[in-house]
């Protein structure tokens, strides 16, 4: 049984223009360079980088909130790269998002009821007014709110609460992928929580898939099943969540995880093991993206372009150090 | 702390704004100390006071017309009874600040090197060729590659990591006793956040300042904070040493934190244990105990009387704003660092669930 | 920052065009007089009309007249003739040109200088009753018309017919190479009555956009950094704040400089506004079509020197 979701080769390339009279394109910010994986039924993969590698651009790829330059995307086995109309719509019932800002958005004029009952409108379901109130306050209730609030207006509510907004939306019509993009970095610490577990809550009762998207490793290594590591538009490395945690073979992804601040004075592991930022994605530079800031860089690293590869059991890593199972830094 | 007289001291500090829904109380009494050459790490949410408060050190919030009372004391003189004048000398030279964002907070259309220059001349009657020459000097320091050439770029052309940096070098521009960093990393990326935190540790060695540092990371703070001090609605309620924070807080909302964030190495089975509720308003902040309304452990009486900041037993730089006793403190900490949870935690102390 | 200005100048040309063809059917196809008849003035014939028709080229086709036109525009810089009087249009033009500007350039001044600074005053003690005081007078002065205005500023200040008598009256325009005390003293009332209603609006727009600008992170850095109030204000603060007004600005004179007629007839200045709207009573298609011209001229020029000076401005916009 195919996957509930096949990415293959996908390619966004945005156009830069000049010219005096005419524009012509001089250039392209390549957002996502060649990006492939899977997301199986149940499962959550998170996607983790830093800015401009192109994680939520990808997400909104498979959403088709953009059109891809090339490539494919399936799901559920059917190509919907370039679904148009009706075919697109009923594809659409089954992939919701949740957003990152809980301030904007949501629609300030309207009652959190509407909001919610939005997505059964536009599909044309649950016709009586009292059924449809009667879902979205118990979705209100599945995702840990009052229904009585039914009327209430967005700014009526905290952020945490915004967000849960969010989730009963994107829960209305029982999607089967569910993509997060940075659903809990703008709120407070101990909000986070809240939601977190309130996304793995609906999971375990729901089986939907998660496509979790976050700059946040502690936040993506906790909710995730699998992990992608996202840099320059391409995906450097991918495995299970203890795996890559444990055994992180790209020197990006070690990088990463040297740099995050751990809760534990005893432990002062604030070691950078990579210089400068990010470089844009206007000019990326050749063969291995990352090269520029690699520790092991090697001169072949300069003009090819490694390709993910497989190194143990559901472990891939695109990375010249790895070829031949087993080896690597 | 040491027994020498403090590079700053806050005592009993109170802001307060006007608006149009009414008083916003956003720091309620806080106290604390700054030690030379050391770093001190104020921990809160939004909404806790931390950032008011340290604008406040700087007069930074005359303004928007705060009322303050209490006192600043840097160097035995008081901040918040000094002229503007007065102040305006302390600013930039014996304290100065970095703040979140270097983006929005460096002027688009001036040169970078033109914002340092400012900054020297500001304090030092020095030609602008030698402003100029400290400007180079100074974006060395922090670490940004060819500062000859970059001196005369725009901030836009910078990328956020230097941009950063530059903010730091405009700071440091005259040589300051006291650094004060308002979430200084909180915009960038984590590998460039790494490197900036290196920084800020690097240059403190260098130059023996003291640093404040504000921010909501806790991991942040773990890694260069020699003291920390906890905020919640506008009051400290912990402040400790970052080894005995982290290994015995004193502080349910400090056990609240350190259980609610998601770690590298956690599972998925091993629940997050949220902080009930959100953070309170601060126009009509709850009785007594600020943060009774979302505490596991409160009792009746916690919603009436005020806790204060008192040391801990055999802790004498452990100070913390609680009216459970330290005993009890102590064993449901031991309780929750086990694995239990708050509920669990409370049955085996003993302690009557206020709560229905 | 070159094709920047390479691509606004061609526009301009472009638009320049597209004026003067507007221009030229407007004029054939709305009902006006006939200024062959005019022209004829008492020696009404049908054949002297005719005569004087195709004298005057009228009785080509409208594409014909419209390309001799503009041959004799862009080739010898040649405006035409004035039908009625059978002077060049350029001479009729340039010789009112100096007038207009002296009092447009001049009401400019005036209007920046205190517009921004009522504005910066305004915006620093927002709320309170200066500030009160000076945005309701804005409103009074913004609402009250030009020649209204002039006309009580002649009443209550002109040396011959005013209260006050102070400045000269109506009709005592001297060109400034004649004579520059006089000319000085001649537009001080009208420079007063062109700048009232659109320093009014500077201030307003000024007050907003600092109050706007000193809220933003790098004002409280400038603070930070230990700078005097002065400084943070007029430095930092109103470099940005005043970026409306540099928008506003050049169409402001731009428009005004083909529009004046209303300042220049109550004044009795010999300016372009009056030639114009003497043109229009005879339909003296010359001379409007070329005043016209020369007005969007002066627009077209002032914009772009706008969006030009714009991009001087803020660093960030010369990459595009």
């Amino acid at each position: 049984m195919s996957a509930l979701v096949e990415v293959r080769d996908l390619v966004k390339h945005f156009p830069i223009t000049r010219g005096i009279v005419f524009q012509r394109k001089v250039g392209a910010v390549q957002a996502v360079d060649g990006v492939s994986f899977d997301v199986e039924r149940g499962e959550t993969l998170g996607i983790v980088g830093e800015t401009g590698c192109g994680k939520s651009t990808t997400a909104r790829l498979i959403m088709r909130l953009l059109k891809a330059t090339s490539g494919e995307v399936r799901f559920e086995g059917q190509d919907i790269t370039h679904l148009k109309g009706p075919a697109l719509k009923a594809v659409r019932r089954e992939m919701q998002m949740i957003f990152q800002d809980p301030y904007s958005s949501l629609n300030p004029r309207k009652t959190i009821g509407t909001i919610i009952a939005e997505p059964f409108v536009i599909h044309g379901l649950l016709e009586g007014k009292g059924e449809r109130r009667s879902s979205v306050q118990s979705l209100m209730e599945t995702v840990g709110l009052n229904p009585e609030h039914y009327n209430r207006y967005p700014h009526e509510f905290s952020g945490g609460q915004r967000q849960r907004i969010g989730v009963a939306r994107a829960l209305a019509l029982k999607p089967k992928l569910l993509i997060a993009d940075e659903p809990v970095s703008a709120l407070d610490v101990s909000i986070q929580a809240q939601v977190i577990n309130l996304l793995i809550d609906l999971q375990r009762k729901h089986d939907f898939s998660y496509l979790f998207i976050a700059h946040d490793l502690a936040v993506v290594a906790h909710i995730s099943h699998r992990v992608a590591v996202m840099y320059l538009g391409r995906i450097v490395e991918t495995a299970d969540k203890s795996e890559l945690f444990a055994n992180p073979r790209h020197p990006y992804t070690q990088a990463l995880l040297a740099s995050v601040p751990v809760a534990d004075p005893t432990k002062k592991s604030l070691k950078t093991l990579v210089d400068g930022d990010v470089p844009s994605p206007i000019n990326p530079p050749s063969g291995c993206a990352f090269h520029t800031r690699c520790r092991y860089v090697m001169e072949r690293c300069k003009t090819e372009t490694p390709k993910l590869a497989e190194i143990g059991s559901q472990h891939q890593v695109a990375c010249f150090l790895n070829e031949g199972t087993g080896r690597g830094a | 702390m040491s027994a020498q007289e403090p590079l700053l001291r806050v005592e009993d500090l109170r802001v307060e704004f006007s608006t149009e829904d009414g008083i916003v109380h956003a720091v309620d009494g806080i106290s604390y100390e700054v030690q030379r050459g050391r770093t001190l790490g104020i921990v809160g949410e939004s909404g806790s006071g931390k950032t008011v408060a340290s604008l406040t050190t700087l007069g930074l919030t005359r303004t928007q017309g705060a009322r303050v009372s209490g006192q600043i004391l840097f160097e035995g003189r008081d901040l918040v009874a000094l002229s503007d004048a007065e102040l305006r000398a302390i600013r930039g030279n014996d304290i100065a600040m970095v703040f979140q964002d270097p983006l929005s907070s460096l002027h688009p259309f001036f040169k970078v090197g033109v914002q340092l220059i400012e900054a020297v001349r500001a304090h030092q009657d020095v030609s602008k060729q030698l402003a100029r020459a400290r400007a180079i000097e100074l974006l060395g320091l922090v670490g940004i590659p060819d500062p000859s050439r970059r001196v005369d770029d725009y901030p836009h052309e910078f990328s956020g990591g230097m941009r950063q940096r530059a903010m730091i070098a405009m700071a440091l521009a005259n040589e300051p006793k006291l650094l004060i960093a308002d979430e200084p990393t909180t915009a960038l990326d984590v590998t460039v956040q790494a490197q900036i935190l290196e920084l800020m540790e690097q240059l403190q060695r260098e130059l023996g300042m003291a640093i404040v540092i504000i921010t909501h990371d806790l991991g942040v703070v773990a890694g260069l904070a020699d003291d920390i001090a906890v905020m919640y609605a506008g009051r400290i309620v912990e402040t400790t040493s970052a080894e005995l924070l982290f290994s015995k807080p004193q502080h349910p909302y400090t056990w609240g934190l350190l259980k609610s964030i998601p770690r590298l190495e956690g599972s998925r089975d091993e629940a997050l244990v949220p902080i009930s509720g959100a953070p309170p308003s601060l126009i009509n902040p709850p009785s007594g105990c600020h943060f009774h309304p979302r505490c596991p452990y409160a009792q009746p009486d916690h919603a009436r009387i005020d806790p204060r900041l008192e040391p801990v037993p055999d802790e004498p730089d452990h100070h913390v704003a609680c009216l459970l006793e330290a005993d009890v403190r102590r064993r449901i900490w031991g309780e929750l660092r086990a694995g239990r949870t708050p509920e669990e935690a409370m049955a085996v102390v003993g302690l009557p669930e206020a709560r229905p | 920052m070159s094709r920047y200005i390479i691509r606004r100048l061609l526009w301009g040309v472009v638009l320049l065009i597209i004026v003067l063809a507007l221009l030229f059917v407007m004029f054939r196809v709305l009902p006006t007089a006939d200024p062959a008849k005019l022209r004829a003035g008492r020696l009404q014939s049908p054949k002297i009309i005719a005569e004087i028709r195709h004298n005057l080229g009228l009785d080509k086709s409208l594409l014909a007249q419209f390309w001799v036109y503009v041959k004799n525009l862009f080739l010898h810089f040649d405006l035409g003739y004035s039908y009625y009087s059978n002077a060049p249009v350029k001479e009729l033009i340039f010789n009112r040109l100096p007038a207009t500007l002296s009092l447009v350039l001049g009401g400019a001044i005036v209007w920046v200088v205190t517009g921004v600074g009522v504005g910066i005053v305004s915006a620093r003690r927002a709320g309170s009753r200066l500030d009160r005081a000076s945005m309701g007078t804005a409103l009074v002065l913004v609402s009250a018309p030009e020649y209204w205005l002039g006309l009580i500023a002649l009443y209550v200040f002109a040396s011959d017919i005013g209260q006050v008598r102070i400045f000269p009256g109506a009709g005592s325009y001297i060109g400034l190479a004649s004579d520059p005390v006089k000319w000085f003293e001649s537009l001080i009332l009208p420079w007063l009555v062109v700048a009232s209603g659109t320093a009014a609006i500077y201030a307003r727009l000024i007050r907003g956009s600092l109050i706007e600008t000193m809220g933003e992170d790098y004002i409280r850095t400038a603070r930070a950094k230990g700078l005097s109030e002065r400084r943070v204000v007029l430095r930092h603060g109103l470099r940005s704040a005043i970026n409306p007004i540099v928008t506003v600005l050049g169409l402001d004179i731009g428009v005004l400089l083909g529009s004046s007629v209303l300042v220049e007839t109550v004044f009795n200045i010999p300016g372009i506004g009056r030639l114009n709207y003497v043109a229009i009573t005879h339909a003296d298609f010359p001379i409007v079509q070329g005043t016209v011209l020369v007005a969007a001229l002066f627009i077209i020029v002032a914009n772009i020197i706008v969006d030009i000076a714009y991009a001087f401005r803020d660093p960030r916009v010369r990459y595009s």
